[in-house]
């Protein structure tokens, strides 16, 4: 049996003991057969000895079991690391930051509290997925959507702490924005709510926000503060309608108005769907079974990136294609939508030989014939078919065995997307990485884009080495030019934390200093988010 | 005799109560593998696209086998527990938590339904 580090075998003993006698002895798992099913399936340390393990894990059921953990945990100093649904792969998954923790488990605690279909709101507990919300409002007909992450198997509460986002409109994509309301067990074991819930019998407790004080939520984001045993969150009523409509420019440079007048209606609220933007004569974003670009058009798109864009525009022409197309998409009442899109080609029209291709308007709900057709995840129903680009196809005989992300947010304008694949690209050169021809932003969030680089996993050691090598000179890369990553695994959050820097890291301390006086014995998520506890703190910094 | 008729007769009909609830056992935890397989295989493994296992392995035995996992004769305990424990390439394994062993019994007895 592995034990959790600094800790004697005869005391981490005793506190299984306890831990057995506050949760039920088939609750703690301490076999090599049942903790090695929360090692990190996408770690890109698999099989090394840095590969972050866990010695044991606990699945409590309840908040109270959970709050007689940590007293047993603080009284042992054993280190717990928390997950909910454990699935957030290529983000660390189910396995700790500091070898030998012991996971806690929440999956047990997975009731949906309560869905409030009139004002649009749920109240659930962390193991909770987003499938079981789905389905625990679909089969009471209850007129409101979730809104999910790709793939959907996480949960609500894990995926917002985690900073997670989806596909719905920007009131809910953010899905750490779109909670109200969290309880939380600290690490001497008391119980916290927050918001409203602070009051004893308060009625609104997922209707108002902030509360009165401080607005506390953030620090149990991302961080490893407290453990999250119930949390609220907005949801999105029904709407009777969806629309699309694409623009298409032709040449390469028109990115910067494009970008522009999208950004002008999304903060407009105009259009409140994630936009999808593709060049159609690169090719971008690429489907997951699509063969290689051709290597004369790779060239015409490296051209393009160093600077000189006419001839790729001039092989567009004489295909027949565009630059540039950007989806927009709309929810609401059917007339209000149409007339929004009409009010979008309005504003795109100032871009020379923009051209429209008007979507179809689905009303809603869905009929099981268009559930199967539709983006999923774009009504807020959630699926794993997102693993499509990683699993074996055509074009893809060996997949590797999952992916680590490198996610960058890059300014909301078309100059910074030329300069970051002008600068990722020739990383990606330098290091022999698969990036592609020309990376497409995503517009996850309000007011920025999103870079998302998949890196393989695989099970051959030295090929790991070589892609950690080159994600951290990538984020060294990115750091230079202003640009952070929004969420990473934990073999990278030391890293990631330490480009956040500004005045001698002040932002880092002010965290240590929150998680000396919070979680003194520095119990929980020990390393979470580049987060140490003071005395494990030296050998990090 | 009589005695002895009686008893026959009433330890046959014993016997096809205990097989008459055996194969009711047997339906309820292929009823219950079903639900497990909905739950936790079908958004990959269902027939029809959008189903990434399900694509992964039409690719691997190009229609030798079917694609689809529910539509398989040649699946046995060991392999169905190998994969819900192991995972293979992007498909992770599934925790205790997740997909209990009395879970993983009845996806088993729901996954080789046909081969009795």
């Amino acid at each position: 049996m592995r034990t959790p580090p600094g800790v004697k075998e005869a005391d981490f003993a005793a506190a299984l003991r306890e831990f057995a006698s506050a949760i039920g002895k088939q609750w703690v798992f301490t076999s090599d057969e049942d903790v090695d099913l929360y090692r990190d399936a996408y770690s890109p340390f698999w099989g090394e000895p840095e590969e972050r393990q866990a010695s044991a894990a606990l699945a409590p059921d309840t908040v109270e079991q959970v709050q007689a953990i940590a007293r047993i945990a603080n009284r042992y100093k054993i280190p717990l690391y928390t997950i909910s649904t454990g699935r957030n792969l290529g983000y660390g998954g189910s396995a700790p930051n500091a070898s030998g923790s012991v996971v806690l488990d929440l999956k047990r605690m997975n009731r949906v509290l309560e869905v409030n279909e009139n004002n649009a709101y749920a109240l659930v507990e962390p193991g909770v997925s987003y499938f079981d919300l789905y389905r625990y409002i679909e089969e009471r007909g209850l007129k409101v959507w979730i809104d999910v992450p790709d793939p959907g198997w996480g949960s609500p509460v894990g995926n917002s702490l985690d900073r997670g986002g989806g596909y719905t409109t920007h009131q809910f994509r953010n899905h750490f924005d779109a909670h109200c309301g969290m309880e939380v067990v600290l690490a001497n074991g008391d119980l916290v709510r927050t918001g409203m819930g602070a009051m004893p019998g308060s009625k609104s407790w997922q209707q108002y926000k902030t509360g009165f004080g401080p607005a506390i939520d953030g620090i149990f984001s991302q961080s490893n503060f407290g453990i999250v045993t119930k949390m609220g969150f907005w949801l999105m009523p029904q709407p009777d309608a969806y629309l699309t409509g694409t623009v298409e420019v032709p040449r390469h440079n028109d990115l910067v108005p494009l970008v522009e007048v999208l950004n002008f209606l999304e903060n407009s609220r105009i259009c409140q769907g994630m936009s999808d933007l593709s060049s159609p004569v690169m090719g971008m974003p690429a489907p997951p079974d699509a063969p290689p670009s051709p290597p004369d058009l790779i060239a015409l798109i490296n051209k393009a990136i160093d600077g000189n864009a006419r001839e790729l525009d001039d092989y567009a022409a004489s295909k027949g294609l565009t630059a540039w197309s950007v989806t927009i998409k709309f929810y609401g009442p059917a007339k209000a939508i149409a007339a929004q899109w009409e009010y979008a080609k309005e504003k795109f029209s100032v871009i020379a030989g923009a051209k429209f291709i008007d979507g179809e308007l689905i009303r809603l709900p869905l009929t099981a014939g268009q559930r199967d057709k539709v983006h999923k995840v774009e009504f807020g129903i959630p699926s794993l078919s997102i693993f499509s680009m990683g699993a074996r196809n055509a074009n893809n005989p060996t997949p590797g065995d999952g992916h680590q992300w490198f996610s960058p947010i890059i300014p909301r304008n078309g100059e910074a997307v030329f300069e970051a694949n002008k600068v990722f690209a020739a990383a990606g050169r330098d290091f022999g990485l698969p990036v592609p021809p020309f990376s497409i932003p995503f517009c996850f969030w309000e007011r920025s884009f999103l870079f998302l680089f998949g890196f393989p996993v695989t099970h051959d050691a030295a090929k790991n080495k070589s892609t950690r090598e080159a994600f951290r000179h990538l984020v060294q890369i990115a750091a230079g030019h202003g640009w952070g990553e929004y969420r990473t695994a934990p073999a990278y959050q030391d890293l990631i934390m330490s480009t956040y820097s500004f005045n001698n890291h002040a932002l880092l301390r002010l965290h240590e200093t929150l998680k000396d006086a919070i979680d003194p014995n520095g119990i929980l998520s020990p390393g979470r988010y580049g987060i140490w506890p003071k005395h494990l703190r030296g050998a990090r910094r | 005799m009589k005695t002895f008729r009686v008893a026959l007769l009433s330890t046959l009909a014993a016997g096809i109560a205990a097989t008459g609830t055996a194969r009711a056992d047997d339906e309820a935890q292929v009823k219950a593998g079903n639900a497990v397989f909905q739950k936790w295989c079908a958004p990959c493994h269902a027939s029809g696209p959008g189903h990434p296992g399900t694509q992964a392995l039409q690719a691997l035995y190009n229609g030798a086998k079917p694609a689809p996992l529910e539509e398989r004769t040649d699946l046995t305990p060991e392999f169905i527990r190998n994969f819900v424990r192991h995972g293979v390439s992007v498909m992770t394994p599934f925790r205790k938590t997740e997909v209990s062993d009395a879970d993983l019994a009845a996806l088993t007895a729901y996954l080789i339904r046909t081969q009795r």
